[in-house]
């Protein structure tokens, strides 16, 4: 995180924070809100629309607006704040679908924006094709028929499928990549619950049989929505950075003071050089992330020649680090850090599903080598 | 004063007039022979003279001493524009940070007049005297002794790892002035002309073969205290700032080097050219390494800028400048460690013509703890960022509160 925010800024970052924590602290999502199906409750979620939840990354010609001009750096904050508190509540794919949305002339789209804008319906992203995927390995095929498009194929794991009003479904037509609006109670399309990892979101498989679209549903144009999605993909490497970043930052703190008031041998913890080593160690992978993910939200908001490698490296270095120090402090807590009565286990949670979504370290690293590669050949 | 962004147009318009292209000894300062170091060493002095009349050395030094009087922003904005230009690689670090930094803060006017605009004119490099053959991380430990008679001191004792000392100008020295205090208590530091009787300058021949690291030998070398730097036995306070500018090291506000991102200059030792070599450029695996080691560089240049930006802002202690010191040093190790594993087996063994592209991946991995070495080890990074940054309670010690006469320096005999 920053070292220095404006005003404003910090503003936005503490009214969320405080909303967090009054909603829901850990003690609810442990007990009240494990077994909800949706995971919250129907008006927290437009409560957090009103702070801004969803309206940072829409132009304000679309009823959305930033605080500092830069929605991505704006968003990092509050995504920050709901790592911190492993806060339910599908702010990346909401963000996604509405940064998709900004700028869409389409009546149907605009609708949509305006109600995720409110808060009063969910958008989830069905990445069924990805730039580190070939052709061939896409989940997702987009066809033309007449007038129409037709979808077919499955995505999961989507978060808040269940919830979702409206999807935006990313597909295939030929190796080039399309993207449609569907309502998710269409025709043709199935959605059935997933168990997780964790227990503050809700994840669910969406399949899509012989689903027909009109041409008027199609966000962007057919088969050129490559660069549309590379964008979405770097605003969530953002957020989804950002909040490791807070959870990373909550498992740290917590295992420092373990490691001040927990005595063994008559010594407390983090008077051993063994383990004052290894929070070394951590301080540098969270100081790290902090800085990666920060330059990150910088460069995909300034949409600099580097946002996409930094948003990349920022999704794979923290992808990759952030479950390993969770590890560590799960290891430094020793057998009370696997329980369930703990705190640690929601940011574990929160860090290693992160890992995993729109792009593991691994396809993020192969993104990475390919803007390399054709860099150099370039030269 | 100047905007940022004036001085870095002036600076760009600058650079591409009066700075030819990168060479690939800037970047790692290897040359092949004794010959050839020397013929790079006149060109960096000519080329740090070639900032100095340009009126681009010294950006974040005072006026008086012959620098800009600017701020390390203006600095940083001049470092990124010089991405692909030459520049005096032998005067980033040691001279400019520590060297430099210590003796702007801690030297007499004096000697501030005298060496500052030498050194930025490129008529004097720096070494820094400080590890010493018995110490080890233990810099304060050190036994090099100087003894007062009249208006001089005798120096006697050993240095060690002082980098390129044998054709360089000038050193800093630590040395013990007290030895019936404290460890901490009784050094004090001077300023040493490395080339005049009675210091004999040993080469170090690494197990690459370079030997560009020396060992110094001095015996009854006398130094008038003029050259004294700061009060007599209060020469940790100096060291204490002298471990931090080291720790920073190419990170300082008061070195020019390149920095940043651009990616720009593809060489022959880049990830993607050596699995190009390996024909692995379609392997996954190797894709991944290749990315590994992008993600890497732009982790540690986020990290350094955030550093440097909460030194700046005075969110973060000078001890948070460990973080970035163990940061880079195992990013370069695991950068290293890819390179060998993307070279494969043409690592082993190479010809002649091949020096240059396949034969560093197996010589830099020998050499590959060097960067958690040199610098200050990476252990002692970790002491510091758990003890000064985090609050962790001290390591014990067997030296505090005793006279150092009394310090252990070895097993006990019997």
């Amino acid at each position: 995180m920053w070292h220095s925010l404006s005003s404003d800024q910090e503003m936005l970052r503490d009214m969320t924070a405080r909303f967090l924590g009054d909603r829901v602290p850990l003690a609810r999502l442990r007990k009240d809100l494990r077994h909800d199906p949706a995971g919250f409750e129907p008006d927290y979620w437009a409560a957090g629309a009103e702070l801004g939840w969803t309206s940072l990354l829409v132009g304000e010609e679309d009823g959305g607006g930033s605080v500092s001009g830069r929605g991505a750096v704006d968003l990092a904050l509050i995504a920050f704040e709901f790592g911190r508190h492993a806060a339910p509540g599908p702010l990346v794919d909401c963000n996604v679908v509405a940064s998709a949305l900004t700028g869409q002339a389409g009546e149907t789209q605009r609708h949509v924006l305006g109600e995720l804008l409110a808060g009063s319906a969910i958008g989830a992203s069905c990445l069924g094709a990805a730039p580190w995927q070939g052709a061939g390995e896409a989940s997702v095929a987009i066809r033309r028929d007449g007038e129409d498009v037709l979808i077919d194929g499955s995505m999961r794991p989507v978060e808040s499928a269940g919830q979702a009003a409206w999807l935006l479904v990313t597909g295939f037509s030929d190796g080039r990549m399309t993207q449609v609006l569907v309502p998710a109670n269409a025709s043709g399309v199935s959605i059935k619950a997933l168990k997780s990892m964790d227990v503050t979101r809700r994840f669910g498989s969406i399949s899509f049989e012989n689903v027909r679209a009109p041409a008027s549903a199609l966000v962007g144009e057919f088969g050129r929505a490559g660069e549309a999605v590379a964008r979405q993909i770097q605003a969530a490497a953002v957020m989804l950075s950002a909040e490791a970043v807070g959870a990373m930052d909550a498992a740290f703190d917590m295992t420092v003071d373990w490691a001040f008031n927990r005595y063994t041998f008559g010594r407390a913890l983090a008077s051993y050089q063994a383990l004052k080593h290894r929070f070394a160690d951590m301080k540098s992978w969270l100081e790290a992330s902090h800085a990666v993910s920060d330059a990150a939200a910088e460069a995909v908001a300034d949409r600099t020649a580097l946002a996409a490698e930094t948003a990349s490296a920022a999704k794979a270095y923290i992808g990759e680090q952030g479950p390993e120090l969770a590890q560590e402090c799960v290891q430094l807590h020793g057998g009370i850090g696997v329980t369930y009565e703990h705190d640690l286990h929601f940011f574990l949670r929160r860090v290693s599903l992160n890992r995993l979504l729109y792009g593991t370290p691994a396809e993020h690293r192969r993104m990475l080598a390919a803007l390399q590669i054709e860099r150099e050949k370039a030269a | 004063m100047e905007s940022v962004e004036d001085f870095r147009l002036r600076a760009r318009a600058w650079i591409k007039a009066n700075l030819g292209p990168v060479q690939p000894w800037d970047l790692d300062q290897d040359c092949e022979n004794d010959e050839e170091e020397l013929v790079a060493v006149a060109r960096d002095r000519r080329l740090q003279r070639t900032l100095f009349d340009g009126g681009f050395a010294g950006i974040c030094f005072p006026k008086d001493y012959g620098g800009l009087g600017l701020t390390p922003a203006h600095q940083r904005a001049f470092n990124e524009e010089l991405v692909g230009h030459e520049f005096p690689s032998r005067f980033t670090v040691p001279t400019f940070s520590p060297c430099v930094a210590v003796l702007l803060e801690f030297g007499t006017p004096d000697q501030k007049a005298k060496h500052i605009p030498a050194i930025l004119k490129g008529e004097e490099v720096w070494v820094q005297m400080l590890s010493e053959p018995g110490g080890g991380s233990d810099v304060a430990g050190a036994t090099t002794s100087a003894v007062r008679d009249g208006n001089e001191w005798i120096l006697n004792g050993s240095k060690v790892w002082t980098s390129r000392a044998w054709w360089a100008d000038w050193g800093l020295c630590l040395a013990r002035t007290n030895w019936d205090v404290p460890k901490h208590q009784g050094l004090t530091v001077f300023l040493l002309k490395l080339h005049q009787p009675g210091v004999e300058i040993h080469r170090i021949e690494r197990l690459t073969g370079e030997s560009e690291a020396c060992q110094e030998f001095m015996t009854d070398v006398r130094v008038p205290d003029s050259l004294r730097m700061g009060e007599i036995d209060a020469g940790w306070t100096i060291g204490q700032r002298w471990m931090y500018h080291e720790r920073i090291g190419h990170n300082s506000p008061y070195v020019t080097r390149p920095i940043g991102l651009t990616g720009k200059a593809s060489d022959l030792t880049s990830p993607v050219a050596i699995a190009k070599r390996a024909g692995r450029l379609d392997d996954p695996a190797a894709q991944e390494l290749i990315g590994e080691a992008r993600a890497l560089s732009i982790v540690s240049h986020a990290l350094l800028r955030r550093l440097a930006e909460g030194a700046a802002s005075g969110q973060g202690n000078v001890d948070t400048s460990a973080i970035g010191r163990l940061f880079s040093g195992l990013a370069r190790v695991r950068q290293n460690t890819i390179a060998f594993e993307l070279a494969g087996a043409d690592a082993a063994a190479w010809t002649e013509e091949e020096e240059e592209e396949t034969g560093s991946q197996g010589m830099d991995f020998l050499m590959r703890q060097v960067s958690c070495i040199g610098g200050g080890t990476t252990e002692i990074a970790r002491n510091v960022i758990a003890e000064r940054v985090l609050g962790m309670p001290r390591e014990p010690s067997g030296d505090k509160g005793v006279p150092f006469r009394d310090v252990p320096r070895g097993p006990k005999r019997g």
